[in-house]
């Protein structure tokens, strides 16, 4: 380590240090956790029918969306104003905490056509990122197999409609699907148990 | 082979105590386990039940409820609408028994601060360590006539279950033409916004079935919560339907009932309502009243952090009855409150700090079946001891919101109301 990066660390951690004290130690992580589960469900896992499950996701992704909602940067209904109420140190903190649970999966009205017709879709356009079929808690992505499917839905919307951004590469396969093709791909994640 | 951990260890020391207890009572004294009595099983009591025993499962908990089943206040609305069922609003306590938690169906009739009791109507007494008192609402006779008896001819139906059946059996039954008179209270009071949203949900029933009829809203307030976003929706999809009158047009809203001629007065005038739901003036529930833990005005002093009570030590109160303000009387906050007291509770009894609290509030509201809002808020615990809100976090939808939006919102409240019950009764 150079003496500039070294003296950069301290003079960073001091930053930090003043600019996060107060007199209180942070909420512990459950603590912090149990603010969310009111919505989100027992440990994360919602009962549904719409509001996602947040369990098991990568405590890296986790960050990412809530500092999105916290700066504006990503639409939402609700998310947005409850963002803005935790500092980076507690959005950490529940990241990790919800990483370590369990998604737990709840059976949903599907058609089953569709759902089979979207199985060919996702091999075929999303497998190469979302492996085993959304299940996977990437840290650029949430877990999509068993998500509930009006979340899936609207997230869907809101990428086609460019009220979110989405990866190159996924913009790209996105474009050529028509409503009842990307229908189907939603259908065929809610439908993994 | 099971590991000797802490736990294990004061189980087994417990168990042993208990085999010898006779021969040595300060043994037994030492090891047994601790003893957590809740007072209600409401939002707040049963939430802290089931909070308490996932920390710490060597804490024996008892909860104390006269009812078997509790009706959530929270989307009762929907069931006079008939958009939802009784049976839609209705739990029992068998996920928490589940659990260990011992439920005992009976009145709770006294709290001995001192001796560190509670005595039942059915002339039991549980002793406790820790006490948490959950007592929600008990209504104060501020509108003359309105009495138990009353109440059964002009519904409150603020605390759900048969007042919901019987205001939603009145409006059924009323004709087409009629006009519904709802009450508010005068603050503080449970779910403020609640009764706006009840207007929108009687609205909604009354458009498809009854749509000559009206609803007049006579309020002890000059504003109200969300009022905004209310009276947007009343113009968008009730225009014409609702009227809403603040208090300082009627010199201060209704003042009197006569249940039996069936009639509603404020200082001016007098009304004849097809439907009257009146929504008295509130404080905490009676055994906060009756076990000394109120202030002069019929609520409970607490400490923030703890909420353990401002007059009598070992006993914390949450949810309605508590001032706990900026935090709201809501389902949403009695469960964030709950969480908060149990942890305080098992560090307490586990000789540790209790901890940094951490709050959150979420309330929707519905005005039709695809047009829903919210208000939300993160909170903390401030510099000065009390609770305060996280500067820049929450606020209402706004009010341009899209029709999209609004109907996710509706979708999100149902799923929100599918969590939480999960989250309280289990």
């Amino acid at each position: 380590m150079s003496l500039r990066k070294t003296l950069t660390v301290i003079l960073g951690s001091g930053l930090l240090l003043g600019a996060t004290h107060t007199s209180a130690a942070p909420p512990t992580a459950s603590m912090l956790a149990d603010t969310c589960v009111g919505c989100h469900g027992p440990e994360g896992s919602s009962v549904g029918p719409a509001i996602p499950s947040i369990a098991g996701m990568s405590a890296e992704y986790f960050n990412t969306v809530m500092k999105e909602y916290k700066a504006d940067g990503r639409y939402g209904t609700i998310m947005n104003r409850i963002a803005k109420g935790y500092s980076d140190e507690e959005i950490d903190l529940m990241g990790d905490y919800f990483a370590k649970q369990d998604f737990v999966r709840y059976p949903q009205q599907l058609d089953a056509a569709k759902v089979a017709a979207g199985e060919k879709l996702y091999d075929k356009n999303c497998s190469k990122c979302h492996d085993e079929k959304g299940a996977l808690a990437d840290d650029d992505a949430g877990i999509l197999a068993g998500q509930w499917l009006p979340y899936l839905t609207y997230s869907m919307e809101d990428f086609t409609a460019g009220k979110r951004e989405m990866p190159k590469k996924m913009k790209k396969k996105v474009e050529k699907l028509d409503s009842a093709e990307l229908d189907a791909l939603l259908q065929f994640f809610a439908s993994q148990q | 082979m099971s590991k000797i951990t802490r736990r294990n260890f004061i189980k087994a020391v417990s168990s042993a105590a208990a085999v010898s207890a006779a021969g040595f009572p300060m043994l037994a004294a030492a090891g047994g386990k601790k003893q957590v009595v809740i007072v209600g099983g409401g939002v707040g009591g049963a939430t802290a039940a089931r909070y308490i025993r996932r920390a710490d499962p060597s804490i024996e908990v008892t909860l104390i409820e006269p009812n078997k089943h509790y009706y959530t206040c929270f989307l009762s609305n929907e069931v006079l609408s008939g958009e939802r069922k009784l049976d839609g609003i209705k739990f029992g306590y068998d996920g928490l028994r589940g659990e260990g938690i011992t439920v005992v169906h009976d009145l709770a009739t006294g709290i001995d601060a001192g001796a560190r009791t509670v005595s039942t109507k059915g002339g039991k007494t549980f002793k406790y360590d820790r006490c948490i008192v959950a007592p929600g609402i008990s209504f104060v006779d501020n509108i003359k006539g309105y009495d138990m008896a009353a109440a059964e001819k002009m519904p409150h139906a603020w605390k759900a279950g048969p007042q919901t059946a019987l205001l939603r059996k009145q409006l059924e039954a009323m004709p087409d033409g009629g006009t519904v008179l709802i009450a508010p209270p005068p603050n503080p009071f449970r779910c403020p916004p609640g009764p706006y949203e009840r207007a929108c949900q009687i609205a909604h029933y009354l458009k498809n079935n009854k749509p000559k009829s009206k609803i007049l809203i006579l309020d002890k307030k000059d504003k109200f919560s969300k009022q905004g976003l209310f009276q947007q929706a009343w113009d968008r999809h009730y225009k014409g339907m609702i009227e809403w009158v603040k208090a300082e047009d009627t010199g201060g809203g209704v003042i009197r009932v006569d249940a039996k001629a069936g009639t509603v007065h404020t200082e001016f005038e007098e009304y004849k309502p097809a439907v009257t739901n009146i929504i008295p003036a509130q404080k905490a529930g009676k055994i906060a009243l009756t076990a000394g833990l109120a202030d002069d005005k019929g609520w409970c002093g607490i400490d923030h952090k703890t909420f353990e009570s401002s007059v009598h030590k070992g006993i914390h109160i949450v949810g309605d009855a508590a001032v706990q303000s900026p935090l709201p009387k809501s389902g949403y906050a009695a469960n964030s409150e709950a969480k908060v007291v149990a942890a305080a509770v098992v560090n307490l009894l586990n000789d540790r700090d209790p901890g940094t609290p951490s709050w959150v509030n979420t309330c929707y509201s519905i005005a039709t079946p695809t047009d829903g809002f919210s208000v939300a808020m993160v909170y903390n615990l401030g510099a000065d001891g009390k609770v305060a809100k996280v500067k820049g976090s929450g606020g209402l939808t706004p009010m341009d919101s899209s029709p999209e939006a609004r109907a996710r919102e509706v979708y999100y409240a149902h799923s929100w109301f599918n969590n939480i019950t999960k989250d309280i009764f289990g």
